[in-house]
This record gives structure tokens, sequence and C-alpha cells, in this order.
């Protein structure tokens, strides 16, 4: 499984490169200087807010838009000016967009017209195998459920054999159980196959647990690109540690290369002396201790989930009570006094009032 | 006249599609851009022309028009314009609050039986009304019956031939223009506000006065706009009821005196009042939005009535639509019947209703086919270019026929003349008048005419397909084209074909642009009961009208079966 980061060297051109790529709708900047590189055979998500520009930028490398600036490559060709229909990429829509005139069949031999017919037709029914549709193929759109429809339209998309396939929220039609099982197996066919892959999602764990790296986007702009492990543990800016989870936030000023947080001072790299900072915390970083390690503190609340339990704790330092997930297991409940300590590596340190 | 109801839906559906910046400037690109300048040209000739025309003409004109024929023809169309306004506001409004407002035996079916005035032209009804109406004919003679009056000269209803007679005539056949639109809008989005206003205490009569009457004002408006377009239109009403609009002068000054530039000049004068009717139809679209609520069609909570009462509704609903289809159609029916029984068909009638469906089809399958590509546009041709053809292709609706032929004739001499010149060096022979002598004219007049009817059904086709659909033809490999023939058309080919019937009859219906048009010698349907009329051989004309009246039922046939939520979508639309 290919994991990279977005340098682009070592020999292998990138599939698809983008470069400084801007676009505005009116005074929206849908876009504004994406820079993206994408390997053969990896995933990568375009993580972000409605809004942010994400399934612009999706559907400027499909060729649907047209940016203002910018390049794009796919395989080394500059393929701004080419049309949708001559870039070979393939688009999965989010409404699965299946010919409602055509048969499953059809449906997904309708972009293998160069091919001619008996070979297309073997690639059809090959593919909607692939996808365990092979029963389906005389159907009609209307009569399949939402996982089928969009399994269908993956069969559809990887027929013509897309040079990269491009999936716009390909998993938010579909109900929750539906959901986890169909991502499964979309995942397994896109390795299997070796697809080089984009998809747009605003649901962090989806990207997370889909792509070999992530793009974060806010306005038009990508903000962190990397692992999923980068992004999670390593956020390069408050808005990048929030998207993906609750923060315990604390705020204090830079003192001596140092912010003093009730687990201690933390060393900040990145903020200025004497600037406002804020620290922040994973809920799940901060461990509870027996009384008298640590930062005393005391239960004041326990919400039941099944496999976790919230416990609310009241803490020295701490405005607001924090919200701390234990196991299931977990025997304490109000009025319990506990200890918290948290490593200095799980600590994000960020210049206040930036996001 | 129902087509043009249908067209209005054409340009609401116009929201520009912000997507389809894709491609750059390809050959294809080009041809397309080509072919919809050419088409824009096509459409906006009639005008350049009929201002090139009205100043060539020679100023001594002028003074003629100025002091005998245009302050009668202004003063007479004005009050034409104003009388059948306040008709057809009066009775569509006072019809769509009635079926929309109250509950009573037989509402259902007068809801619907409100639309069967569109069916007949107003020329029809005219022609209609003339033969029963006329001294000797059977309304006044049988009133001198029952009243007791032995001679004709005894006892005479008041003329008919007048302007008021024009403006009641053109009113009860044009009032289904204000109803469709204002009930759907009582259905649509008013029923809420209506309910709230009644819980509020007010009596029936001041909720209609404060509440549902000025909601419904910009679906009055719309609907008053095409009324009274119609009534430009219209020349057959109002020539044999002696009425001289400027329709009328136009056809006159160029049929009569061949005098292309006085009849130009005169056109110009109409055409302040079309762009008058245009202005005030974009106005009702825009105000539109403001009651929007994005509602699925809801009936008002009706208040029953019982008795007398519930008699008394249905009775005054059935008044118009007595005057304006029951009566003339009863006639034409039983008028058409006797003829054929007493000297069999006409000879003639075969072949006009061959050159009828032969114009009209050949239109139609332009109107249809040119319709769709329009309507299809923004996809084909990326850019202000494709989307603005359906604003372009909708302006010819507006034109009244007369003026629309008059301002043909230029472009279509010119025409004639580069073709048997081109042929003529070719060939060494050419016929003469390609154009004018074939009917292609004609079929041409209809295109600009009625191209906004099919364009608008197309867009409303089309529109119903969700972008994501021809967006994955293009990312399956399709062009811009071959996705429309495989992904749009077999979707939308049912909205292309309804559209096609309303042109159809539009054209089959279409009266002063056929007159003029027409090769010589070439009879159609409408043209022949015209002849009749004006020859005051009114019987001899009745099956032809019968014909027309059928073929305008189906329509108006679609409609009721529709109509609500149609109209509903097209006065609702934000």
């Amino acid at each position: 499984m290919p994991i990279t980061q977005s340098d682009t060297g070592r020999g292998i051109p990138p599939r698809l490169e983008l470069r400084n790529l801007g676009m505005r709708f009116g005074a929206v900047r849908a876009l504004d200087g994406i820079d993206l590189a994408v390997r053969p055979g990896e995933i990568v998500a375009l993580l972000g807010d409605s809004g942010c520009g994400k399934s612009t930028l999706l559907r400027a490398i499909a060729g649907l838009e047209r940016p203002d600036r910018g390049t794009i490559h796919l395989d080394g060709d500059d393929v701004g000016g080419v049309p949708p229909e001559g870039r070979g990429v393939g688009l999965m829509f989010q409404d699965y967009a299946l010919f409602p005139h055509l048969t499953v069949a059809e449906n997904v031999r309708f972009g293998l017209h160069a091919h001619p017919g008996q070979a297309a037709r073997a690639i059809a029914t090959a593919r909607l195998e692939q996808v365990g549709l092979g029963h389906r193929a005389a159907s009609y759109p209307g009569t399949l459920s939402g996982g089928e429809s969009q399994r269908v339209a993956l069969a559809r998309a990887l027929a013509p054999g897309p040079r990269i396939l491009l999936l716009d929220e390909p998993f938010s039609n579909l109900d929750r159980r539906t959901r986890d099982r169909v991502r499964a197996d979309t995942l397994g066919l896109l390795r299997e196959t070796g697809t080089t892959t984009i998809l747009v999602t605003h649901d962090p764990e989806e990207a997370l647990g889909f792509a070999d790296r992530i793009a974060l986007m806010r306005v038009g702009r990508i903000v962190q690109a990397g692992t999923g492990d980068d992004l999670y543990r390593r956020p390069a800016s408050r808005f990048a540690a929030r998207f993906f989870g609750d923060l315990v936030e604390v705020a204090g000023p830079c003192r001596a290369g140092h912010v003093a947080t009730p687990f201690g001072p933390r060393h900040a790299a990145t903020v200025a002396e004497g600037a406002a900072a804020v620290a922040c915390w994973r809920p799940e970083s901060i461990h509870l201790m027996p009384v008298g390690e640590g930062v005393p503190g005391r239960i004041v609340g326990r919400r039941f989930l099944g496999a976790t339990v919230i416990l609310s704790v009241e803490a020295e330092g701490f405005d607001a009570p924090l919200l701390l997930p234990v196991p299931g297991a977990d025997g304490r409940g109000p009025g319990d006094a506990v200890g918290l300590r948290c490593d200095e590596a799980n600590t994000f340190i960020f210049t206040d009032g930036t996001d | 006249m129902t087509g043009a109801a249908q067209a209005l839906d054409a340009e609401d559906l116009a929201t520009p599609r912000p997507r389809g910046r894709a491609t750059r400037m390809r050959p294809r690109t080009l041809a397309w851009s080509a072919a919809a300048l050419a088409l824009a040209a096509l459409v906006l000739s009639p005008v350049a022309s009929l201002v090139r025309a009205a100043a060539q003409g020679d100023g001594a004109l002028w003074p003629h028009l100025l002091a005998h024929v245009l302050p009668r023809a202004v003063a007479e169309t004005g009050l034409l314009l104003a009388g059948v306004g306040l008709v057809v506001v009066v009775l569509g409004t006072g019809a769509a609050w009635l079926v929309s407002a109250y509950a009573f035996p037989g509402r259902r079916w007068l809801e619907a039986a409100l639309l069967l005035p569109m069916a007949v032209p107003t020329y029809i009804v005219a022609y209609a009304y003339l033969d029963l109406l006329h001294p000797i004919g059977p309304v006044q003679t049988a009133l001198r019956g029952w009243l007791g009056y032995a001679r004709p000269r005894d006892f005479v209803l008041p003329e008919l031939r007048s302007l008021p007679g024009c403006i009641l005539l053109l009113g009860f056949v044009l009032y289904p223009y204000v109803y469709l639109p204002t009930r759907a809008l009582f259905l649509m989005q008013a029923a809420n506000l209506i309910e709230a206003g009644r819980m509020l205490g007010r009596a029936p009569s001041a909720v209609f006065l404060r509440v549902a009457l000025p909601l419904a004002r910009p679906a009055i408006a719309l609907g008053a706009s095409l009324a009274l377009m119609e009534t430009l239109n219209d020349i057959g009403a109002a020539e044999f009821l002696g009425v001289r609009t400027l329709t009328v002068q136009v056809y006159a000054t160029w049929v009569n005196r061949s005098d292309l530039p006085g009849a130009a000049q005169i056109a110009l004068v109409m055409l302040v009042a079309v762009l008058g009717l245009v202005a005030l139809e974009r106005w009702a679209r825009r105000g539109r939005g403001f009651a929007g609520t994005a509602q699925r069609p809801r009936d008002l909570a009706r208040r029953r009535l019982h008795g007398w009462r519930a008699g008394a509704a249905l009775a005054l609903g059935l008044v118009p639509v007595a005057v304006g289809f029951l009566i003339p159609a009863t006639y034409l029916f039983r008028a058409a019947l006797e003829r054929i029984a007493r000297v069999g068909w006409p000879a003639t009638i075969l072949p006009e209703i061959g050159h009828t469906v032969l114009y009209a089809g050949l239109a139609t399958a332009l109107a249809a086919g040119i319709g769709f590509l329009v309507a299809a546009g923004p996809r084909l041709l990326p850019g202000p270019l494709g989307r603005g053809m359906v604003r372009v292709t909708s302006l010819g609706y507006a034109l009244p026929g007369a003026i629309l032929a008059i301002g043909l004739l230029g472009p279509l001499a010119l025409a004639d003349t580069i073709l048997s010149e081109g042929l003529t060096r070719l060939f060494g022979v050419a016929p003469a008048l390609i154009g004018l002598g074939t009917g292609g004219a004609l079929v041409i007049a209809y295109l600009i005419r009625f191209l906004a009817v099919s364009t608008g059904t197309c867009e409303a086709g089309l529109g119903r397909i969700p972008e994501s659909l021809p967006d994955a033809g293009r990312m399956l490999g399709r062009g811009p084209a071959a996705t429309l023939a495989r992904v749009q058309w077999p979707l939308a080919w049912p909205a292309v074909l309804s559209g096609a019937v309303l042109v159809f009859v539009d054209c089959v219906k279409e009266l002063p642009a056929t007159l003029l048009l027409r090769p010589l010698n070439v009879e159609t349907l409408a043209t022949h009961l015209y002849g009749e009329a004006a020859r005051g051989t009114y019987e001899d004309g009745t099956v032809a009208a019968l014909l027309i009246v059928l073929v305008g039922l189906v329509p108006v046939a679609v409609l009721m079966r529709l109509g609500t939520r149609r109209a509903a979508a097209a006065t609702a639309r934000p």
C-alpha cells in the first residue's frame, strides 16, 4: 500500500499533478492556489466542509469545470484544454447518475463504445460480476436498492479503465449500516484493481479509513495534506485539529518558549515570544489516574454509550468540565476523585486567534 | 393560443446554468455558434426589415397616415386592448376564485370546462356569432317569435359589429389566459395565506379583496399580457366586426394598396404596444418570486355552498363557458352537419386539409428539432451565446402574425433573389420566388412565431433531467452531441412531442401570417374560412371552422389533464 508524501521525486511521474489551480464564481473563490500530486495506485481524500471547494476541484479534474488559472497534468500531459470525454477520467456521482432508460448492463457498457460489441459485453459482464451484480444485468436502475445502485455506478465508472477515478461523496446516500459494508467492498475493489482514486468527503472518519493520504480543504485552499496519522496527530492548525474531533483547549501567553498549562509548561516552538497561545489536547489522550497523580479532578457526570462511557470531570485550571471517554467497563462515577495526566507529545500548541 | 401559454414557462426554466465552461473553441463549437447566430438573425430579421422598410417610405405617406389612418386605428386598438384587458381580468380572476374558494356540485367539471374557449380561435368565434346573431339569424328570429314582432326592422338587438361587441367576444374567448395562471396561484401559493386571512376573522369578500387579489396580481398581469398579445394578433374577429385596429390596417395597407413602407410604418407603431406587453409580462414574471414558497399544490379549504347558492355559482361559472365555447361550438357543429347533409362535403376541403397539415407539419418538425437544440443550447454551446438563444427565440411569439409576415417579406424576397440568381448562373434557369412562392415563407413564419412554444416544453423536459446524467455521459467518453442523443433525448422526447402537438395546433389556427404568406391560390382551412366570412357566405365555411376547433381541443384536453400542475409550476417557479 503506497503511503507517500506529496513530493513527486523518485522517478515515477505522478498520475495527476495540479499546480496553482484557481477558480472564481463571481466574487467567490472556489479554488485558490491548489497544488496536489497523486501517485499511481494511490487513494487520496479531499476532505472539507460543504462549500470548501472540494467538489469544484473534483469537477475541474474531471473537465466539467474550467479553472481560471493553473495547470492539470495527467501522466505528464497537460489536459487543461481537453474536454471531459477526452481525459480518460472516471467520475462516480453523488447521486450515481445511472441512466434510467438503460439497463444495468447497458449502463456499464455506455463508456465502452470504443470497444467492439462482443468485447464491450465481456468487459461489462466482468465488471458487474466483480461488484456482485451479474444477476441484475437486465434490470433497470429504478429497481435497484441504494447499495446496488452504488455498485453499478462503481462498475460503470471502472469499466473503461480510467487513468484516475473520482468519487464524489460516494457513500453519503446510503444508510449507516449499508454504508460501512459498501465502503469496505469499494475499498477492496479499488485496491484489487490498483485504481488511482480521489475521494471527496466531508466525513473525517471516512477519509481516515479510506485514503492513503488526505488533503484537508478550506475556502478553496488545501490547508494541510498528509497521511491520516499526520493530520490527526500533527495538525498544522487549530482548524485541522478541530476537524478530526473535539479538543480540550487552554489559552495562555507564550513565555520563554513555553506555555503554562494545567499539565505543566509545554514547549511552544511555533508561537512568537509573548504572543497569546492555545494549548489543545484530544480528550482520548488525557488519561484518568488514581487520586494523587497528575492534575487533581472530580467526576461530576457519567454518560453511558455502550462500548464507552463519557465522564464529565472538573479539574483545576480548566474552565469547563472535560468530557473524557473511558472504556464502558469503567466503574467510576460522579463524586469520585481522580487525577489527570497527558503526555507532552500529545499536546498541540497554536497561536491564539488563528485557525 | 394555448401554445403561447406554454411558451411562458420557457424563460423561467432558462435559469443560467453555472457550469459547462469546460471546452475550448473547437470546430464543432464553431459550427454550433454559427448555427445559433443564424437562427438569432432569422428570428430578429422581421423587425430589422420592418424598420428598414419604414425608413424607405417617402415622407409623403406620413401626413396621410397621421391624418386619416393612425388616429382612428390607434384609438380603436387602444380601446380594444383596454376593454379586452378589463373583461379578461374580471372573467378570469372571478372564475378562478369561484372554483378555488367555493365547493358546489359540478365544480370539478366547471374547473376543467372553463378552459374550453382556448380551443376556439378568435376569428371563428366572431364568425359563429355573426351568423347566429344576424338580424335574420336563428337567435333574433326566435326572439321576435317569442316577443310577437313580425318583421326584422321592428326589433333589432344592439349591433354586434361594433367595438363593444368585439371587446365582449374577444374577452369571452381569451379569459382562460388569466384564469389558468390565477387559479394555479390560488392553488399553489395562496392557500395558506388566504386561510390565515380567514382565520383572522375576515369575511370571504374581504379576504378576496385584501389577500387573494393582491397575491394574484403577478399571475393576473401575466395572463392579461398574453390575452392582449392574442388581441393584437387577431385579424379575423376585428375585421369581421368592423373594428379598424392597427393590425387590420397593416394588413389592408399591404394587401389592398401594396404599400409596404406604409404597412411597415403602421407596424412599427404597433410594435410599441407589443413592447409594452412584453414589458408587462416580464414584470409579472419578476414579481412572481415574492410569494414563492416551494409548496405542493394544495386546495384551499373550500366554502361549501348549498341550495340555490350552489346552483347560482354553477350557473355563473357556466356563462363564460357557454358564451366562449358551448354556443359557438354547438352552432358550428349543427351548421356543419346540416351543410354536409344538404350538399355533401365541400369540394375543396381535402386539398385545404392537405395544405394545412403540410405547412403546419413542416413547421412543427422544424420547431421541435430546433426547439430541442435551443433548449439544450447551454450544453452544446457553453457561454452566453448558448444561454441567450432561449431568450432570443422567445421573442417571436410576441410578434403579431401580420407584423411578422410583413417583416418577413423583405428578407424572403432578398433570399429568393439571391437563390434564383445563383441557380440561374449554375443551371441557366431557376424558378422564381422559391421562398414566397412555395409556402416555404409560411413555414418560416410559423417557425419564428411558435418556436418559443417548442423551446419552452423542451426546456421543461430537459430541466427535469438531473445535471449529473449528461455529466456522466461526458465522463464516460461521449461528446456533448452524442450525450444529447443518447442520454437527454431518450429521456426528454415525450416533452418534445407534447411541444410539437402544441406547435402544430397553433399553426393550424394561425390566420394573419397564413393569409399574407401562403402561395398564390393555395387555401388552408383558416384562410378558406376567412374568405367565406369576407364574402358573407358563412355557412360554407362551417366545416373548416369545425375542423379547426376540433384540432384546437387537443391541447385543451392535455391542459385539462396536466394543466393544474404544469400551470402551477409555470406561475410559481421562484
